[in-house]
């Protein structure tokens, strides 16, 4: 089980043409092992973000191979894609998006009620518990727009995780939060690694942050250095 | 992804606006409660009018048409038969236009399953007298049970029992222009004279008005057996065949079958009255488009609020797809969104054009020609609620498609990096 990939990527390369043409991406292959911690660092501007969409299939129009467990994404339809994102990714934001039209518990239950994996009355019992999990119970049900940045990211963390998910992805998650913050968000996420073996790639700009991670994939102009 | 949950996203998004959502259903109430009432009163008024002709009207007229002889004397002659014969000036030789076998006639008609009833006139050419006043008239003896049965006939009295006619011997009902005239009550003696000089007492027994002035003041209704003897004709001698069909629409193939069996003219009631349900047709075709002309524009409402919305709710699609979300699920939110605005405003329209309709259908409404009416005619035909609705979800559907296309094509990485 220990060493199962969870994700692979193959020699990915990613070009924009508009306003003109730049290669983002250069031959990007590494694995993650289940159960693994990384951090993905580099200078702005150097491809991270563009790598994790793709790697969270939402971008599709790259070049390379991409594993998700195990499976290929190649030649997938937009529906199977968006099935593969919902049961077996989570992902969080910088900018935490909530929804605000919906409660903090909705929120979280939203994803669930696309897999059809839970009931109504688990997805509920499961949000709760990641919120109690989370020290955010007594928010289950405020809307999202009235709460506080740091709050709304552990919502956002609660939400990545309802469907279970092999493996989390994160934009800088904490790029947006105070360092008080930005503590919780660690510990939070070192804790799924720990006590719920959820694997782990978190973007980000912050070396201490990097630091404490398993393992640290450092990035420079598109090209994965180390 | 169960239906309940798709609702339950469409429903948040719609109270998230609520005000445009409920400007967008107010449009589509507004049109459905105008098209049904449109369409309720137009066609009731629709009604009302051709009533004022086709329930009296029969539906195919059998008779002799008063016409010269097509083969003339001189074309048979051995002399002649190599000519060309020019003859100016024909005229007719037959005086009286009877319809010959009626017996026969009306036999084979009770036969024919396609025929509800048959009533047969007789046809007077006379003059109303009553003291020294004369007063030009035309006489129709009928079987006033048939005419009652068939043609509303009791629709037209406004005063006297109509059943008079039958029972009380020598009566006559008189147009009301006519008897206004003369001054004729209900148990006066008037003087009928035929065009040979004949006199007859007759006892007005009532009255009836159909709403044609000219009608009215020429026409007289008497029984069948006292116009026969009024013109001194033996009790086979009848003018007119007057059919009721089951289906009027079938009137012209039958006039013609029956025209060519019976060897009479035929007249179906669509050639008779060509111009009223041309009057008809285009009214209804009118309000039609007016009533779906504001369907149309309640659609485009639809279409506004709705790309409004997904114009506002970008990074909502963005985070509902990137959370796992197919283009489809996204569609199906959208056109959940227009479509519940669609059956709010199918089932609130309903009922304020229901409303409206019960409005109209109050309000006093009296005309003389039509002595039962006495407000404004409203028809409440189920047929225009459904028209309404189905095409106000049709509208609704599409309005809702193309913004819902849209929204299904949003593309999260550009939403997500755009921040
Ligand atoms: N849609 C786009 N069109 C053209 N260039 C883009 C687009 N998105 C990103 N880029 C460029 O690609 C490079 C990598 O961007 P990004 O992956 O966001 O970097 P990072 O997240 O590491 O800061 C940048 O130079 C950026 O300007
Ligand atoms: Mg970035």
């Amino acid at each position: 089980m220990l060493d199962k990939k969870v994700l692979e990527a193959k020699s990915i390369y990613k070009t924009f043409t508009d306003p003109v043409k730049i290669d983002v991406l250069k031959d990007v292959s590494f694995t993650l092992d289940y159960g693994e911690f990384a951090s993905i660092i580099g200078k702005s501007g150097c491809g991270k973000s563009t790598l994790l969409y793709i790697l969270s299939t939402m971008d599709t129009d790259y070049k390379g191979e991409l594993f998700i467990d195990n499976q290929s994404t190649y030649k997938k339809s937009e529906k199977e894609l968006a099935a593969i994102r919902n049961e077996k990714i989570g992902f969080v934001f910088q900018f935490h998006y909530l929804l605000n039209e919906f409660s903090v518990l909705k929120n979280i239950m939203l994803p669930g009620f696309k897999s059809n994996k839970f009931t109504e009355e688990e997805l509920e019992k499961r949000a709760m518990n990641l919120l109690e999990d989370l020290d955010i119970k007594k928010l289950a049900h405020k809307m999202a727009h009235q709460l506080s940045g740091g709050e709304k990211q552990r919502v956002a963390i609660a939400r990545s995780m309802i469907n279970d998910p092999i493996i989390i992805m994160g934009d800088e998650p904490t790029g947006n939060l105070d360092n008080k913050n930005t503590d919780i968000v660690f510990e939070i996420f070192n804790e799924l690694t720990s006590k719920y073996k959820k694997t782990l790639l978190i973007v980000t700009h912050d070396m201490s942050f990097a630091d404490k991670t398993n393992r640290i994939i450092t990035m420079d102009d598109g090209r994965i250095v180390s | 992804m169960k239906v309940k949950h798709i609702a339950e996203i469409s429903i948040a998004l719609l109270f998230a606006r609520w005000k445009q959502t409920l400007i967008a259903a107010i449009g589509v109430t507004f049109s459905i409660a105008l098209f049904i009432t449109l369409l309720g009163f137009m066609e009731g008024l629709n009604g009302l009018l051709d009533s004022l002709v086709l329930n009296r009207t029969p539906h195919i007229r059998l008779f002799n048409d008063i016409r010269p002889t097509e083969i003339q004397p001189i074309e048979i002659s051995e002399k002649y038969k190599n000519h060309y014969n020019f003859i100016k000036s024909i005229k007719p030789a037959i005086a009286r236009n009877q319809l010959h076998n009626v017996d026969a006639i009306l036999n084979t008609l009770e036969k024919d399953n396609r025929v509800e009833g048959v009533a047969p006139r007789t046809l007077a050419q006379a003059f109303y007298s009553l003291g020294t006043i004369e007063l030009n008239g035309m006489v129709n003896g009928i079987d006033v049970e048939k005419e009652a049965k068939y043609y509303s006939f009791a629709d037209y009295i406004p005063e006297g029992n109509y059943m008079d006619l039958k029972n009380v011997a020598n009566s006559i009902i008189l147009g009301i222009g006519a008897a206004e005239k003369m001054l004729a009550k209900i148990g006066d003696v008037i003087i009928v004279t035929t065009t040979s000089g004949d006199q007859f007492p007759l006892k007005v027994v009532a009255y009836f008005q159909t709403g044609m002035a000219d009608y009215d003041k020429v026409q007289s209704f008497v029984n069948i057996s006292t116009t026969q003897k009024i013109l001194g004709k033996s009790n086979s001698y009848i003018n007119e065949l007057q059919i009721k069909l089951k289906d009027l629409n079938n009137a012209p193939p039958i006039a013609l079958e029956y025209s060519k069996i019976f060897k009479v003219d035929a007249e179906d009631i669509q050639t008779a009255n060509a111009q009223y349900s041309t009057g008809s047709d285009i009214r209804s075709l009118i309000s039609y488009a007016v009533g779906i002309t504001l369907l149309i524009v309640a659609g485009f409402g639809i279409y506004n609020i709705l790309n409004m919305m997904i114009y506002e709710k970008m990074d909502t699609i963005a985070i509902l797809k990137a959370t796992g979300f197919a283009g489809k699920d996204v569609k199906r939110v959208f056109i959940n969104i227009a479509l519940s605005i669609g059956a709010f405003g199918i089932i609130a329209g309903s009922i304020v054009g229901f409303l409206l309709c019960f409005m109209i259908d109050n309000i006093p409404f009296e005309i003389a020609a039509m002595p039962t009416i006495t407000t404004y005619p409203i028809d409440y035909g189920i047929n225009y609620y459904i028209i309404a609705g189905v095409f106000a979800l049709f509208t609704t559907y599409f309005a809702g498609w193309f913004p819902a296309r849209k929204a299904s094509m949003v593309d999260p990485v550009v939403i997500i990096r755009g921040k």
